[in-house]
């Protein structure tokens, strides 16, 4: 039973390999030195870049920049659309998966296709689309316009915008997960008395907890620093309509370059936590099988 | 509890997997659902639990109407196949589960639950587990474990399928003297899906035997195989020679002591032990040849070629118990005296 198809165990992979013929030493070296270059070219590099930009004025002047208030307002903004996308989609992505797996239905696999669109769409298209519903020469422009409801250059379209960016993650995570559990465990606690919402929670859920918070983990990642959908639809408000990418990009853009590496490396540090609560998780998860 | 079953139909897409299914099973009773892959038996037994819908007909336990109720409402026990252990939940979590689901007014206390889980362990003698993860257990363990859960909530009627299934050989063996002992002890009406004949006839007091969402016979064991009521449940049940009367020679039948006048059918099955073989005394007018044989254990089964007048020779087996066959004296090669002491006739 593997939780998902996407973690990699290294220990595992490097134990296969070793059944299989070595490869002379040069090929392994030459691999391992290719593989190691580009992640501290690519990686490393920049990152440490981000962080030396930052601090690049002082301290002082660092944490001047992030005590600005439009950078607070970003990261309020930033946290406020995390906090709005990220339970949404945990829930969309548990009821999608749920349906996909459990349940035989006309248009089955079409769902699942349009379940991974987001992925395939460019950002700005996807921002676009709700300029095209919601924009002042939008589908439901007018009518918003009378009812004086903003969506577009606001806060409920940035939330929009993330939410269709960030839909596929947790239920990707999942369906493969719940297809390959079966059902049967389910169909146990039914046939003991159990009512549905008992089996969610005392069967269901404890089986699909570690690739739900993995799901929920890279959701919330990309809706803190979505970049491209949010762009067309907030309209760059300084203190207003600015996420902490989009602030990020305006500083830059203003040669404000303290001012948007500060930024950067909150987004920076949030990545990084990102990926040592992903690590912890997959050795949790590992662990209990 | 009894069981009835009336007129239950199932269609998946265009293949009709139960065909006006009329079963009655009395209280008390071990049965089982006997027949080959794709036959309809574990879908029959997932509508009795409700685990499935019939498309049409109806469901009664112990003379109530259960056709509606919901899987969780039926007070049914449900043994899976691949045991289905709660795996994040320790044995004894897994057998006091039914007890903890239940609405608050029902629910025990928890030394009342724990009294009654470790009731069940001692019962499928596995108390000295129960704090173990159903991956720290062998398929046999599980499969016991999965029943005493299904027992926790004390259900009107235990239903298993395959329940031996995944086991080994020898685990398989202990566990069904174990399940029918256990079943005389408590005494639940039982009904388990196999398509293993031996494990049906060695388990059941009563055996249904499906064949394309049909019911072709039911009854005791004993009764099934000495009168299968037609072609397919004698041939299903146990090993048997066919001869088809209309492409075969019936002289030799006739010589073998088949009295072929009054024909019953156009088809005759003849069980192996049902032929008795001697040394054939004169050499010119017998039909069949001994070409070889294999132990069975305590049996020998003994391949016999009939050489036939017109057509292809055509295989016969026979079995008897070793120390007979070791009185013939038959070697390879021998002519034989061929004698069917009990044929079946079909259509």
């Amino acid at each position: 039973m593997n939780a998902t198809a996407q973690p990699i165990n290294p220990g595992k992979l490097v134990e296969r390999h070793q059944l299989a013929v070595q490869d002379p030493d040069w090929v392994r070296w030459s691999l391992i030195v290719i593989a190691l270059s580009f992640i501290s070219l690519f990686i490393c590099l920049p990152l440490g870049l981000v962080i030396f930009k930052a601090f690049s004025k002082g301290l002082e002047a660092y944490w001047s920049a992030l005590a600005q208030p439009d950078t607070l307002a970003a990261i309020r903004l930033t946290l406020l659309t995390a906090v709005v996308t990220v339970p949404l989609n945990t829930v969309f992505g548990v009821a999608a998966a749920w349906a996909i797996t459990r349940f035989d239905f006309k248009g089955k696999s079409f769902l699942t296709t349009l379940i991974d669109l987001p992925f395939s769409v460019s950002p700005v298209i996807s921002g676009l689309i709700f300029v095209l519903l919601f924009g002042a020469e939008g589908w439901f422009g007018d009518w918003l316009i009378e009812h004086d409801i903003k969506i577009i250059f606001a806060a409920p379209g940035i939330i929009l915008a993330t939410l269709f960016i960030t839909f596929p993650f947790v239920a990707r995570q999942l369906i493969p997960l719940m297809q390959e559990m079966g059902n049967q465990e389910e169909e146990a606690a039914l046939s003991l008395g159990a009512s549905g919402w008992k089996m969610f929670w005392s069967v269901t859920l404890p089986n699909i907890k570690w690739a739900l918070l993995y799901g929920v983990l890279l959701c919330n990642a990309r809706a803190m620093g979505e970049f491209g959908a949010v762009s067309v639809v907030s309209g760059h408000i300084r203190g207003l309509t600015n996420t902490l990418p989009l602030h990020v990009e305006v500083n830059y853009n203003e040669y404000n370059i303290v001012g948007a590496f500060a930024g950067a490396s909150i987004l920076a540090a949030l990545a990084i936590v990102t990926l040592i609560l992903k690590t912890a998780l997959e050795w949790k998860s590992e662990a209990e099988r | 509890m009894s069981i009835l079953l009336s007129n239950i139909s199932k269609k998946f897409g265009a293949f009709s997997a139960l065909d006006n299914i009329n079963l009655e099973i009395p209280e008390g009773e071990l049965v089982a659902l006997l027949g080959p892959s794709g036959c309809g038996k574990t879908t029959l037994l997932r509508i009795i639990a409700g685990l499935e819908r019939a498309d049409q007909g109806r469901i009664l336990i112990s003379g109530q109407d259960r056709t509606e109720h919901d899987v969780s409402k039926r007070g049914i026990g449900f043994v899976f196949q691949h045991y289905a252990l709660f795996r994040h939940m320790t044995v004894f979590e897994n057998v006091a589960f039914g007890l903890r689901v239940k609405p608050r007014r029902d629910r025990p206390s928890n030394e009342v639950i724990a009294k009654k889980v470790h009731a069940l362990l001692e019962l499928v003698q596995l108390d000295w587990l129960h704090d173990r993860y159903p991956d720290q257990l062998s398929g046999g363990q599980r499969q016991r474990i999965a029943l005493a859960r299904a027992l926790a909530v004390e259900p009107s009627v235990l239903l298993l399928d395959e329940p031996f299934g995944a086991l080994d050989a020898s685990v398989r063996k202990d566990l069904r003297q174990w399940l029918r002992n256990l079943h005389h002890d408590l005494n639940v009406t039982s009904i388990f899906v196999t398509h293993d004949q031996e494990e049906a006839m060695e388990v059941a007091s009563q055996v249904v035997v499906l064949n394309h969402g049909k019911i072709e016979q039911q009854g005791a064991p004993s009764e099934i195989y000495d009168h299968p009521s037609n072609a397919f449940v004698s041939g299903f049940i146990g090993q048997t020679n066919v001869f088809n009367l209309e492409h075969q020679d019936t002289d030799w039948l006739q010589t073998a002591g088949l009295s072929t006048l009054q024909q019953q059918g156009k088809i005759v099955h003849v069980r192996p032990h049902d032929i008795v073989i001697e040394k054939s005394a004169l050499d010119s007018d017998a039909f069949v040849t001994l070409k070889d044989w294999q132990h069975l254990g305590a049996l020998i089964r003994i391949e016999l070629v009939k050489n036939s007048v017109n057509g292809q020779p055509a295989s016969v087996y026979a079995e008897m118990p070793n120390e007979q066959f070791k009185r013939l004296h038959l070697n390879k090669g021998d002519k034989v005296d061929l004698k069917i002491r009990h044929a079946h006739w079909f259509h």
